[in-house]
């Protein structure tokens, strides 16, 4: 009797952690992939820090 | 006693849920060797890129790539050129969004990863620039 119940203790714990495990899988966090998004953009288009380098700073610019 | 100890132990493991859950959606991890290694070289290209988007020779496309949208404002001499940088774009763009999916531990998010780069870059496109929508090409 007393086994039984842990056992079904046992079990309850297990599926709990496993649909746990199941809800971080599906899903996606769509609003912290826009944020991190974002940042990068701004780091690859320099649209936050003051952009030093302006274009006519590449000397190699006009070749391309 | 074991009763309490075994009930204790499955409010924990939902706790650790939960607390995972809210970290998943938080913040996502970028800060990762691979990740701004390919973010500056992604930064580096873009002094060549930008006048490329401004002249409408290249575009943003939907699917989170670079794409040839019009070759013919590109001179002869420099399409070779221009397709190589494009070429090299899509490749660090391709591996952004794979580290990113990686780096976060979900390698099956890539697609929604690249999914959601593809909206923001061009809902952040600069004026000017052509971005490829639903129904085509259009400049913002």
């Amino acid at each position: 009797m007393r086994s039984s119940t842990k056992r079904w203790m046992l079990t309850l714990t297990l599926a709990a952690m496993a649909s746990g495990c199941v809800t971080i899988n599906i899903y996606f966090p769509a609003a912290a992939a826009e944020a991190a998004a974002d940042r990068i953009i701004d780091e690859v288009w320099q649209l936050r820090e003051s952009a030093p380098a302006a274009p006519q700073a590449r000397p190699n610019g006009e070749a391309q | 006693m074991n009763v309490i100890h075994l009930i204790r132990i499955t409010l924990a493991a939902m706790l650790l849920g939960v607390s995972l859950y809210a970290v998943a959606q938080g913040n996502l991890e970028i800060n990762t060797p691979q990740i701004s290694a390919l973010q500056s070289s992604m930064q580096q290209r873009h002094a060549q890129l930008a006048p490329l988007y401004g002249a409408g020779a290249i575009g943003l496309a939907r699917d989170g790539t670079v794409a040839l949208r019009d070759a013919s404002s590109v001179p002869m001499a420099q399409r070779g050129q221009v397709n190589a940088l494009i070429a090299a774009e899509n490749a660090d763009r391709a591996a952004l969004y794979r580290e990113i999916a990686r780096a976060n531990g979900h390698p099956e998010w890539e697609a929604d990863v690249r999914r959601t780069f593809a909206q923001r870059w061009i809902d952040r496109a600069q004026p000017g620039w052509w971005v490829e929508t639903g129904s085509g090409w259009t400049r913002k």
